[in-house]
């Protein structure tokens, strides 16, 4: 039986679909069998995160409505035999998730996968309650900002009450917080909050901090998932904590600004 | 001593069209401005007959709280349901008859008011935060809160409150109208605190409470909060 895990937040564009696929990659390269799905209906780009898109046929909407299986549709990532992709449609509309489908495709690749992870949309809407249903494990992406904290509070709320095993009062799903976009100097410059503020409001278990860092952009442009740029600081933050989610004791990296040398503050490094 | 004899009145009615009071303030002080002074003490019947069917329950003792601040005096209610009538009279407003309504429509089955947890025993303990957007009524009793209430909350309570965390967001005890109801909490940063419909907003907190342990409670009519 597959662990689901479903990664989201309140606020859009806080980083979910660069954890997501980077997690992914991550459980895969440690040997489990990994699928991770968007349901970002409407907006595909998962697949383009992942270096993909040219090889969609079917997508998620498709197996939904039984006009394809999900052997059919599932794509197998081309450097890790582990790790496959459900595509989202770009051309369906968000209500072709239904709770049955998606509970249908979830309860198939959980009999072969070991995870499942479900990049949701921000927010309430349904696509984001379709992603979070049948969870068992939440990660919240947050920025070190007021209102994406306050967002991410509510997320919490919502999930709290408005999952598969809220409703059948099983174990509530098991809540990871995720920081992302960190940056050390700004915190000190007192124009972000700090790890220590969002951990104060939102009471949640740190899973990882990833600092802002170029390098995500780079790699999403090349279809790399970042955590397979290991020379970078962000590549590596996510590294450290899928450790942490299957349970490493590792230490938070890449809290504290970077003491610069004169030659990097005279060349702007 | 005394003489009873019947009276006529005319007094001016609130037509409430929702239940959602979140804009309710500042409409109420534009309303009482353009009003002139004519509002300030004056007798408000509180009109139920408008809102919806499947409008939830009416939030009395924010709403008796809301028009005491702008000076009104709420007297009663017209109107609404029979589970709407019993709130109100918890506030102690009375159910005042509707002459056009004689012949009701048909009633509703009183909708069961907070949805979460109904409660008679000696109260509720909650040990997980409670998030931005929930509402947690303990019905009959106390209620005692081991974790953080965020901003965006709502903690509600027959009986007193405490709060073992940061409160930040809403505490309203004593709703059914119980004077001595008070407020105990670790670390004030709360954004309304309310007893028996007295209430007192974020802006109206001292600073020198915040982040401190408080206890707030009902002097007479007036709210006061001192540090424990
Ligand atoms: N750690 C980071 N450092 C710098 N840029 C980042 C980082 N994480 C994400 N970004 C950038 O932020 C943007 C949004 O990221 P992403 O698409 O992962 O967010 P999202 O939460 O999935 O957005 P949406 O809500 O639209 O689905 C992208 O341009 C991405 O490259
Ligand atoms: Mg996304």
């Amino acid at each position: 039986m597959a662990r689901i895990i479903v990664v989201t937040s309140g606020k859009g564009g806080v980083g979910k679909t660069t954890t997501s696929a980077s997690i992914a990659m991550g459980l895969a390269r440690r040997g489990h069998r990994t699928a991770v799905i968007d349901f970002d209906v409407g907006l595909r780009n998962l697949d383009l995160v992942m270096g993909c898109e040219r090889r969609v046929v079917y997508d998620f909407v498709n197996v939904i409505n039984q006009e394809a299986n999900l052997n059919q549709a599932l794509i197998r990532d081309k450097r890790e035999d582990n790790l496959f992709i459900l595509p989202a449609s770009q051309t369906r509309d968000k209500e072709a998730l239904t709770k049955e489908g998606v509970g249908r495709v979830l309860d198939e690749l959980a009999q072969s996968f070991d995870y499942v992870v479900c990049d949701s949309p921000a927010g309430i809407e349904h696509g984001a309650t379709m992603a979070m249903y049948y969870a068992d494990d939440a990660i919240v992406v947050t920025n070190p900002e007021v209102s994406s904290v306050r967002d991410s509070d509510r997320m919490l709320g919502i999930l709290a009450s408005k999952s598969r095993r809220a409703e059948r009062g099983d174990e509530p799903i098991r809540e990871y917080l995720l920081l992302s976009r960190y940056s050390p100097e700004r915190v000190a410059r007192g124009e972000m909050l700090s790890v220590d503020d969002v951990k104060d409001i939102l009471a949640l278990d740190l899973l990882g901090v990833i600092p802002e860092s170029q390098s995500v952009l780079s790699a999403s442009n090349a279809g790399v998932p970042v955590i397979l740029d290991e020379a970078s600081d962000a590549g590596r933050a996510y590294a450290d904590l899928v450790g942490r989610y299957l349970g490493e004791d590792l230490p938070h990296r890449f809290l504290e600004a970077q003491k610069k040398g004169l030659l990097s503050r005279l060349f702007g490094g | 001593m005394i003489e009873l004899k019947a009276g006529n009145f005319t007094l001016p009615v609130m037509r409430l069209l929702g239940t959602d009071l979140d804009g309710l303030g500042e409409e109420l002080a534009a309303k009482v401005e353009a009003g002139a002074g004519f509002f300030q003490h004056a007798p408000v019947v509180i009109d139920l007959s408008s809102l919806p069917e499947d409008s939830g329950e009416v939030p009395f003792p924010l709403l008796v709280g809301l028009m005491r601040g702008h000076g009104m005096i709420p007297v009663g209610v017209r109107g609404g349901n029979p589970a709407q009538h019993e709130a109100a009279a918890a506030m102690e407003l009375a159910v005042l008859a509707d002459p056009r309504r004689s012949q009701s429509r048909p009633r509703t089955v009183p909708r069961s008011v907070p949805p979460a947890a109904t409660h008679t025993g000696p109260g509720r303990l909650l040990t997980h935060p409670i998030r931005s957007g929930q509402r947690v009524y303990a019905r009959g009793g106390d209620l005692v809160v081991m974790a953080a209430v965020s901003s965006g909350a709502e903690i509600l309570a027959d009986g007193h409150i405490h709060v073992y965390a940061p409160l930040r967001g809403r505490a309203l005890a004593g709703v059914k109208g119980d004077a001595t109801a008070r407020i105990f909490c670790r670390d004030l940063q709360a954004e309304l605190v309310s007893v028996a419909g007295y209430y007192r907003i974020s802006e109206n907190i001292g600073a020198d409470l915040r982040g401190r342990a408080v206890q707030v409670f009902l002097e007479g009519r007036e709210l006061r909060m001192q540090t424990l």
